[in-house]
């Protein structure tokens, strides 16, 4: 048949419009980040944006934000999905529209109401007694905060993965044989489960780790001085400084991005705070 | 008979409650930091300054034209940026899967596709300012080499069609990742069917592949409205406030009661949690009616 060797100008079109888009913007900002010394290409602007104390300083803090945010994640949703999975079929619909919630409960909406529980003191309910301090008030319940903030934005792509994950081992049969070799439960979970399903953790870890680093919302309405609010503010008074972090930015996405790519070989994700 | 269907015996479901408590740290801390601060905005909604029930919230919100006018401008922006970037994201999924372009491509797309989708927030603005901004690099180009100047003719990026052309860049890669796995699904059978029948390819195309695929485009451009719907940070970092989109207006009711009404502001939380809902569960609903056609 003809058809099959004609050149198919068509999508040819349609995918070169893509290219140009996905493109421009970066080449863009790359072109800039590089013309910040006049009439030349130079690196002066990434070498000026990465000697900056608040960058330092801001950057470690989201990573750290982020490694927070996928240990929690990993901690809460992996004995879950696998209990479920075990034990308690009935949860799967209930928890399945929980971890869907965040798509209904954006960031911002999130954050505000985040505040408005946790800047009041949290008492036992129809009660006067106090169980904790306000969060907001002391720096490590901000912390607390943020991560628990963190670990709902990401939780449907980190629930997913893992189930997804999940659904391709035995789990019944793994955690028979582990407990008739008299592993506990910590075990099961620790040294059977989580290493065969460490291709779906990490996606669901590099994903956590892209919505988090840049997030910008959660972090500047909770006052934390991590990397999203620090861009945002460099970009209210520097030009080429924050042009060459958002093309790092856009370098560290993509970095994630292939990685599940290169792990998982199936089909792309979406997330991101936008 | 064979007697595969045995039950594990090493499972017999222990009390119910015990099997429940196995899941109760993640139910404790859902109910903590997700639920409860969810039933704070709806019960903020129906409560007044004295903390009486009151439905004052709701009836101000509908008639108070700054709000309408916010949710107007977002709806607005949703549905542009959900209708452009779903078509231009169909025709590219199309390119790369049915389309005929060269396995390779394919994958490259759909990688980018999942970077783009995941590139927002402060960067993206900034690299839209870089573009389009007013010594943006296309401006300049446009400027120097054609000799038009957008901004001369009226365009802006801090306005409508600025920050609409910004979120599709996260749009149409959304759409590509959602419709690609769809149009996998046509069967070749069915293309060779129609060819068989005498039927061109338009045809093809209007009575047999569109009505398949419809539920799942009508769907993904649905949570396309809704991704677009309740982004925040790429609208602030490019306007810095001042395109008054529904989450822009939230965010600036968080920092300092503009409203001059807590009580509202819970209240337009609420409606945007609603219209997302919707928009979510039309997606479902349209989802599962394409997955009659496309995944048996």
């Amino acid at each position: 048949m003809s058809r099959l060797r004609r050149v198919p100008w068509w999508s040819w079109f349609w995918f070169t419009l893509g290219v140009i888009y996905f493109i421009l913007p970066l080449l863009a900002t790359l072109e800039f980040s590089l013309s910040m010394e006049r009439d030349k290409i130079s690196l002066l602007a990434y070498e000026k944006a990465f000697a900056d104390k608040d960058f330092i300083e801001t950057f470690t803090y989201s990573n750290l934000l982020a490694l927070a945010t996928i240990l929690a994640s990993i901690v809460l949703i992996v004995p879950t999905a696998y209990w479920i999975r075990l034990r308690l079929p009935q949860a799967r619909r209930i928890t399945e529209f929980i971890t869907l919630m965040p798509f209904v409960v954006p960031a911002i909406i999130l954050v505000f109401g985040l505040i408005r529980i946790y800047s009041a003191p949290v008492t036992i309910p129809f009660t006067d007694y106090e169980l904790f301090r306000p969060l907001t008030n002391t720096h490590f319940g901000t912390n607390i905060l943020i991560v628990a903030g963190y670990i709902v934005l990401a939780m449907p792509y980190m629930y997913r993965s893992v189930d997804t994950g999940m659904r391709t081992v035995d789990v019944r049969t793994l955690t028979e044989a582990a407990q008739s070799l008299g592993a506990s439960w910590f075990t099961i979970i620790a040294r059977v489960i989580l290493p065969n399903i460490r291709a779906s953790l990490l996606s669901g870890a590099l994903l956590t780790f892209a919505i988090v680093v840049g997030e910008v919302t959660l972090a500047s309405f909770l006052g934390v001085d991590a990397f999203g609010p620090y861009l945002f503010l460099l970009g209210q008074h520097r030009a080429y400084e924050p042009a060459a972090l958002s093309f790092v930015s856009f370098l560290l996405t993509w970095l994630a991005m292939g990685l599940i790519q290169l792990f998982t070989g199936g089909q792309g994700q979406a997330a991101g705070a936008h | 008979m064979a007697q595969t269907a045995l039950p594990a015996p090493k499972f017999k479901p222990a009390s119910d409650w015990k099997n429940w408590l196995g899941v109760a740290p993640f139910f404790l801390f859902a109910i903590l930091f997700l639920i409860l601060p969810s039933i704070r905005l709806f019960v903020g909604t129906f409560t007044d300054g004295d903390g009486n029930f009151t439905f004052k919230n709701l009836t101000d919100l509908i008639t108070q034209k700054s709000i309408l006018d916010a949710y107007w401008l977002s709806i607005r922006i949703s549905a542009v940026t959900a209708i452009g970037g779903g078509i231009f994201g169909f025709l590219l999924a199309y390119a790369v899967t049915v389309g005929g372009l060269p396995r390779p491509l394919r994958s490259a797309l759909i990688t980018f596709s999942g970077v783009a989708s995941n590139f927002a927030g402060v960067p993206l603005a900034f690299a839209f300012v870089a573009t389009i901004g007013r010594t943006g690099f296309i401006t300049a180009v446009l400027r120097d080499t054609f000799g038009i100047n957008i901004y001369q003719s009226g365009f802006n990026l801090y306005s409508f069609w600025g920050l609409s052309i910004t979120y599709m860049y996260f749009q149409f890669p959304l759409m590509v990742l959602i419709m690609a796995p769809a149009l996998d699904g046509l069967k070749r059978e069915w293309r060779e069917a129609a060819e068989n029948l005498g039927a061109t390819t338009l045809q093809y195309w209007s009575r047999v592949a569109m009505p398949v695929l419809l539920p799942s485009i009508l769907g993904a451009m649905i949570l396309l409205f809704g991704n677009a719907f309740g982004a925040y940070a790429t609208a602030y970092a490019l306007t810095g406030g001042t395109l008054p989109i529904v989450t822009i207006q939230i965010g600036a009711q968080i920092r300092g009661d503009v409203l001059h009404n807590p009580g509202l502001g819970y209240a337009m939380a609420m409606g945007m949690v609603i219209i997302m809902g919707i928009s979510l569960a039309g997606y479902s609903w349209l989802q599962k009616l394409s997955e009659r056609w496309l995944r048996s």
